[in-house]
């Protein structure tokens, strides 16, 4: 799996968002997997600084903290994307194609499961079960479950974001536009 | 005695309370409507969205309510219409549109829309109720019976229907009789391996020492089974009471609830119902007046599948990577801070207050003599009505399959169930007749586990479900015992080159040997049930294995490696271009013949082109072994050429 590099401003709010989880869960050994929780709740993925930290600060040794992080299914290491795709792999989905769906994603946005890619726009996760085996195969994107998909669905799924985005792009640009004519005339 | 008088009034008040507030709400019509996950998924939010619009349009008194899940998921989104003068109804497959016309035809005009009508909830003289249908006649509901009509976010519901009564007998009654009559009525516990749980809580009982804790298990992890969650947003208060009631039985004043943290919904129906159960003095300090108190705390698992073991749980909620400890000592007598422990599943602490209020003699009455009671089943697959099943234990798998789950889904025919998820195994047809509990099961080689339930048709590949499986146990097994850890991972590899086709010869012979190594040298459940699914495809299905290690075929066209698709000429109708279109990676092209070609370097085999294919052409077929090289191949390269001398005559 790719490690993936902080971004400009992150390392700061890594800071602040560990030390008021710590403050609310306390340090104690038993506290560390709310911890571990409540910083991915709010950051989205436990960064290895933020890992650092909660070992410094829980006096505990980094492998402990990064043993636990990694044991559980739950933590993500890599930030989540703008958009998240999480393909069901259950017995029914498995049964039914899921694999191929997350083959037809993975070639699509050229990542593997667990990965984001690197413009942080999408990240691309398995899930066992959540509990739609009627709706097989299917896909949770974005918290919304897309039923019976498809490789084309695939497709569809991912041209309707890179057409929102290049609607939204464009009207930027058109506001940015508007702004520079508007700072003409004045 | 004075005490039991004033347990017993308190309950009654709460009760006459709840009644009062629920029969207030029955002069007008209710709408409820299963917001479980499962009708989420399937668009219920947006049918919420527009009965309530609806309503409002019309200005009607009308309740809507969210409820759980009634079980029918093969029908959502699901909602059950009270209107006064009328058969209680449940209407499936629900969408906006239907939502609408329900408020208007139904609610605003007179007219039940019988069309969209499933069934009835009580006998009447116009409507087939749901005891009418096969599924009915066979289905015993104990733990689902409230699910999807009672509100989960209304403790007054719950209590309307008897609710917490088991508690306020137990709360008047000696711990030991209470053990008693649960030893009696012989429950066995439903996380899988079925211990007989009053054994549990007098081994519990009379370990000396305070503190004692009390957990619920609620790690559900077996990739399609979905009971428990189910359970815990549709009827959380049924959870709740179970577990007081096992607490006050062994003396625990502190219990969690240990749940998966992918249950966002239910961990918030839980809170709910917690918060409710507390304000309403059935939970905390002094219960009912009866001095007994009790904490319950949730804890969020992390997504582990080895954390449904007992002694993993209690390390995860310890705050350790969750691997299982050497059992003796079993947690009942020291497991969480070295306290004795009591663990018991949803489902069976789900069970405890119904026995409390019938008593042990009703539920053995129910099930075999051995495994007494129901068992509930989350059936998915290729089976038509998929969703949750109550049966008596007994059912035999036959009914299960063909009359609650109506058969197999485009009339293909039925080759195996998969039971019990990882651990369990795939019984064939000739299994059929078996009667399902905990000791039929174990026999057959599979194992009851969680309750999961996955129907297979002719085109499952037994080789690749064995895969599938055993990549599950692999990447979940916590990697302590060697014989789990790399023996898993030798029978992937090796089942994993049977799917490729180089397999050989002895492998068989060679996985056989690793499950046995593996069963015998695991800790915990995990590695003693992992090669289960392996061991009974093996079993049952050995032909498959063999078809794939000598023929390089896979009977059932599902194996990538041992496949290869191609367009039947004479069926194609030349002028139709929908697998073109269909084809997410442009390997299917036009020949100049018109007839279609697919290009095998180019192909990832999602199987597009056949499921897109027009009916009335099926052209699109699957050869195993492959015969891409020579037929499809020559075909691409003459296709090629003559497609360059074409257009270099069109200059």
């Amino acid at each position: 799996m790719r490690a993936m590099d902080l971004i400009e401003g992150e390392e700061e709010l890594i800071h602040t968002a560990v030390g008021a989880v710590l403050q609310s869960c306390g340090t104690g050994r038993e506290s560390l997997i709310p911890v571990l929780q409540g910083v991915q709740d709010r950051l989205g993925y436990l960064p290895r600084l933020a890992m650092q930290r909660i070992a410094g600060d829980m006096q505990l040794p980094e492998v402990e903290v990064f043993g636990v992080g990694t044991f559980y299914n739950q933590f993500r290491l890599n930030p989540p994307g703008k958009h998240r795709v999480e393909v069901c792999l259950g017995t029914a989905c498995h049964m039914m194609g899921g694999h191929i769906i997350l083959e037809s994603f993975e070639r699509r946005l050229s990542i593997h499961e667990g990965e984001t890619t690197p413009d942080r726009e999408y990240s691309l996760e398995r899930v066992a079960c959540v509990g739609c085996c009627a709706l097989a195969p299917v896909v949770v994107v974005d918290e919304k479950v897309e039923a019976k998909v498809s490789p084309i669905r695939v497709d569809g799924i991912l041209l309707t974001f890179e057409i929102e985005k290049k609607e939204q792009e464009a009207e930027q640009q058109r506001e940015a536009e508007q702004q520079r004519e508007e700072g003409r005339e004045a | 005695m004075s005490g039991t008088e004033a347990v017993e009034q308190a309950y009654r008040l709460l009760q006459s309370e709840a009644k009062q507030k629920v029969e207030a709400g029955r002069e007008k019509p209710v709408i409820l409507l299963g917001t479980a996950t499962c009708g989420r998924a399937a668009g219920a939010l947006a049918v919420l969205a527009a009965f309530q619009e609806e309503i409002d349009k019309h200005h009607l008194d009308v309740v809507l309510t969210e409820t759980g899940c009634m079980g029918h998921c093969y029908a959502e989104p699901l909602a059950v219409i009270l209107k006064p003068g009328y058969p209680p109804l449940v209407y499936g497959s629900l969408d906006e549109g239907k939502a609408r016309r329900l408020v208007n035809d139904y609610l605003v005009s007179d007219d039940p829309c019988y069309e969209f009508a499933m069934a009835a909830l009580e006998p009447n003289d116009v409507f087939p109720t749901f005891a009418d249908y096969p599924r009915g006649i066979y289905e015993h509901k104990i733990i689902l019976a409230d699910c999807g009509l009672i509100d989960p976010g209304e403790i007054g519901h719950y209590l309307a229907r008897d609710g917490y009564s088991g508690l306020a007998k137990v709360l008047t009654t000696e711990p030991d009789l209470v053990i008693a009559e649960i030893k009696e009525s012989k429950l066995r516990g439903r996380g899988g391996a079925g211990f007989p749980t009053g054994v549990k809580w007098e081994t519990c009982k009379n370990v000396p020492g305070i503190p004692k804790y009390a957990i619920c298990n609620a790690d559900e992890g077996d990739p399609g089974a979905f009971m428990d969650r189910a359970l815990l947003e549709s009827n959380p208060h049924q959870v709740l009471e179970g577990l007081t009631i096992a607490a006050y039985a062994v003396g625990a004043e502190q219990a969690y609830i240990y749940v998966r943290a992918e249950y966002p919904l239910a961990i918030k129906r839980l809170r709910t119902a917690l918060e409710q159960s507390q304000g309403w003095g059935l939970l905390g300090r002094d219960i009912l007046g009866s001095g007994f108190n009790l904490e319950i705390k949730l804890f969020q698992g992390s997504g582990a599948f080895v954390c449904g073991e007992e002694t993993a749980l209690i390390a995860s909620i310890h705050g350790r990577a969750g691997l299982p400890n050497h059992r003796p000592p079993f947690p009942a007598t020291s497991g969480l801070h070295g306290r004795p422990t009591l663990i018991n599943n949803v489902k069976t602490l789900s069970y405890v207050p119904h026995i409390i209020r019938n008593g042990a003699s009703w539920f053995r009455s129910i099930g075999t003599p051995n495994s007494p009671g129901t068992a509930v089943f989350a059936l998915a697959g290729k089976v038509v009505s998929t969703g949750l099943a109550e049966v008596p234990m007994g059912t035999t798998l036959r009914n299960l399959v063909y009359d609650v789950g109506n058969g197999i889904k485009n009339e293909r025919k039925f080759k195996a169930v998969q039971i019990g998820g990882p651990s369990g195994g795939c019984l064939p047809e000739s299994s059929l007749d078996l009667p399902i509990d905990f000791d039929s099961l174990q026999q057959a080689g599979a194992m009851m586990g969680s309750g999961g339930m996955v129907v297979l048709d002719e085109d499952d590949c037994m080789v690749e479900i064995a895969r599938f499986f055993v990549d599950f146990t692999q990447k979940e097994s916590c990697g302590k015992c060697t014989f789990c850890r790399l023996g898993t991972k030798q029978m992937l590899d090796i089942l994993a080159e049977i799917t490729r086709g180089q397999g050989k010869d002895e492998d068989i012979d060679l996985l056989q040997e690793l499950a046995e190594d593996i069963k015998l040298g695991s800790l915990c459940g995990l590695g003693k049930t992992a090669p289960n699914p392996v061991l009974t495809t093996i079993r049952y299905f050995r032909p498959e294995y063999e078809a794939h290690i000598r023929e390089g075929r896979c009977p059932a066209l599902m194996c990538k490696d041992l496949i290869s698709y191609r367009i039947i000429p004479e069926m194609c109708s030349k002028l139709c271009n929908v697998c073109i279109g269909s084809c997410p990676v442009e390997a299917i092209y036009t020949r100049p013949d018109m007839l279609k070609g697919i290009d095998p370097d180019k192909c990832v085999k999602c199987n597009s082109c056949v499921s897109a294919c027009p009916p009335q052409y099926k052209a699109v077929v699957k050869l195993s072994p492959p015969v891409v090289e020579e037929v499809v191949a020559e075909a691409v390269e003459e296709g090629m050429s003559e497609v360059e001398q074409g257009s270099g005559a069109d200059h």
